[in-house]
């Protein structure tokens, strides 16, 4: 009888237990996430941004621009990726004159700054690196990659 | 998800958990560095797009489709592409969202809850197409500016919404009333919050076109936030920047709109041809309306190698802006010879048509199906670049894929 009550009080003493492990865990996980996030806020302020430039190149190609290594490029990189990315440069091709009316259309629509001395080297890396190449009035499939079709 | 959230170093082990990577050294990070890959939040898992997506432009978002992603009878969001302008609205709260109908041309100016359009005015479906007007711009020789789309720039998704016209109507518009422009929450590059990035429209006429709507549904579902959540006005058939996304007003104009992006080069084209790099003064452009003529072949994907004596089984869609398409063709000799293709009726006007053709190669070798579409006024798609045009738009060449017969 006595051992069957001993066993008794050993279960329940065990599930009391337990169930103090559980509003433990609970009790510290409220407690973390209640004081937690104003330590995040205040490391937040110290984040630099990282749109830094890094110098970066692999095989001629600025790494995190995608901009073509020459004499001009981080200049180009400081005033043309501001507002947008430096992918709406890379993939266009223009002339000198063509680079330099986009200049003003974005100066006079887009709020873009006077570039002062910058731009005579802007205009001269972006005519020499992004260059229309004739393509004619239809070019060639590009096709690299055959695939079997079941 | 904020990627900020994710900074703090205690966070990182749980964040390395959750990536099913250990970061090596993560406790020599230094504390204010954001690890590379939580920088840019993957485009693809933001905007539920597909992995075979190509982005062109990440500031602002641009992403289009490649031909054979574009196979569904309705595009999926995971295949739609996008295009903006400006900056995608940072806090979007549909409970609260409203669309003003102003301007010249309005009786009375009126201010609608999105859930009063909702509940007090007809709902209608329609399949849409819509597609950007500078689709194949990458083609252009000499080349124009902007996004370098090649033929993935183009939809045609299934919209649920109200009538503008009925809309428009509550409001009450003016005999004098000739164009609506909208106006819209995203906001511009510069981050100069009084410029729009685009703001465009269409004439009265179209704006009153039972199938022109105030849409909130994309598919059945709310609309996804790249493309106009929670209120989008959509204008099939005409260039895609005509349906103008995160609209909270919509004004009535006596004159043709002049928001950004309606004058300039901007969707115009010269009225007259022009030789190709031709300067074009501005009082020589005109504003794109419908698109023109066009098709696609969706199935199979450019590239198929087939065993000589097998049939290849082709499809795809066609679509011609305003008007529908009354033929298609293929040809698989270089527009030698066409031979037609089987086409459906449109589910609805400006919904876009599935084709169909079953072809036999005559031997071993090198082909390339070509698909040409005619619209109902009897004007086909070129085999080549049609009318170059300073920016680039209405790229209607056949569209190819490369095939070979071992």
């Amino acid at each position: 009888m006595k051992k069957e009550f001993d066993h008794q009080v050993r279960r329940l003493s065990r599930l009391l237990f337990s169930f103090l492990l559980l509003f433990l865990i609970l009790f510290s996980g409220l407690f973390y996430w209640a004081n937690r996030p104003p330590e995040i806020q205040q490391e937040l302020e110290d984040v630099t941004p990282l749109v830094s430039i890094d110098d970066e190149i692999e095989n001629g190609i600025h790494v995190t621009t995608g901009f073509i290594e020459d004499e001009g490029m981080r200049v180009t990189i400081q005033n043309c990726t501001n507002c947008h990315s430096a992918k709406l440069v890379t993939q266009n091709r223009m002339s000198r004159d063509g680079w330099e009316a986009t200049i003003r259309w974005m100066q006079e629509t887009q709020n873009l700054w006077d570039l002062g001395n910058n731009e005579e080297l802007i205009l001269t890396y972006l005519a020499k690196n992004y260059a229309p190449v004739a393509k004619g009035r239809r070019q060639n499939l590009d096709q690299t990659v055959w695939y079997e079709l079941e | 998800m904020d990627r900020r959230k994710f900074v703090g170093k205690g966070l990182l082990g749980i964040l390395a958990g959750s990536l099913g990577a250990e970061v090596v050294f993560a406790d020599r990070i230094p504390p204010n560095y954001i690890p590379l890959f939580l920088q840019d939040p993957d485009p693809f898992e933001r905007f539920l797009k597909d992995k075979e997506m190509v982005v062109l432009n990440d500031k602002p978002w641009n992403m289009e489709a490649q031909a054979h992603l574009l196979n569904d009878p309705v595009t999926p969001n995971k295949y739609m592409f996008i295009r903006n302008n400006g900056k995608i609205p940072e806090h979007v709260d549909a409970s609260s969202w409203e669309l003003t109908i102003d301007g010249e041309s309005v009786k009375s100016r009126k201010t609608f809850s999105l859930q009063e359009l909702k509940t007090n005015y007809q709902h209608h479906t329609y399949q849409l197409t819509l597609e950007c007007g500078g689709n194949g711009r990458s083609e252009f020789d000499p080349p124009a500016k902007g996004n370098q789309w090649t033929v993935g720039a183009v939809s045609c998704a299934q919209w649920t919404g109200v009538r503008l016209r009925d809309v428009l109507e509550a409001a009450g518009i003016k005999s004098d009333a000739v164009y609506i422009g909208y106006h819209a929450a995203d906001t511009h590059l510069s981050g100069d919050p009084n410029k729009e990035p685009i703001s465009r429209g269409v004439p009265i006429s179209k704006a009153l076109q039972d199938e022109t709507l105030l849409a909130f549904q994309m598919n059945g579902e709310d609309i996804p936030m790249a493309h106009g959540y929670p209120l989008r006005l959509v204008c099939g058939g005409w260039p895609a920047s005509a349906s103008g996304k995160w609209v909270n007003r919509i004004s009535i104009r006596n004159k043709v709109h002049d928001g950004a992006k309606m004058g300039g080069s901007s969707y115009r084209v010269p009225c007259e041809n022009v030789a190709p790099g031709t300067k074009v003064e501005d009082t020589n452009m005109c504003i794109i309306e419908s698109m023109p003529v066009k098709s696609l072949i969706t199935h199979p994907k450019s590239g198929a190698l087939i065993k000589a004596g097998r049939a290849l089984k082709v499809n795809g869609h066609a679509w011609a802006g305003e008007l529908e398409v009354n033929q298609m063709e293929y040809s698989i000799d270089f527009g030698s010879n066409w031979i037609t293709c089987s086409l459906e009726k449109p589910a609805n006007r400006l919904a876009w048509q599935h084709f169909s053709a079953t072809i036999d190669f005559p031997k071993k070798g090198y082909y390339e199906v070509w698909a040409r579409a005619t619209d109902q006024n009897g004007r086909s798609q070129p085999m080549v670049l049609p009318g170059w045009n300073p920016k680039g738009y209405l790229n209607n060449a056949c569209h190819r894929i490369a095939v070979k017969v071992v």
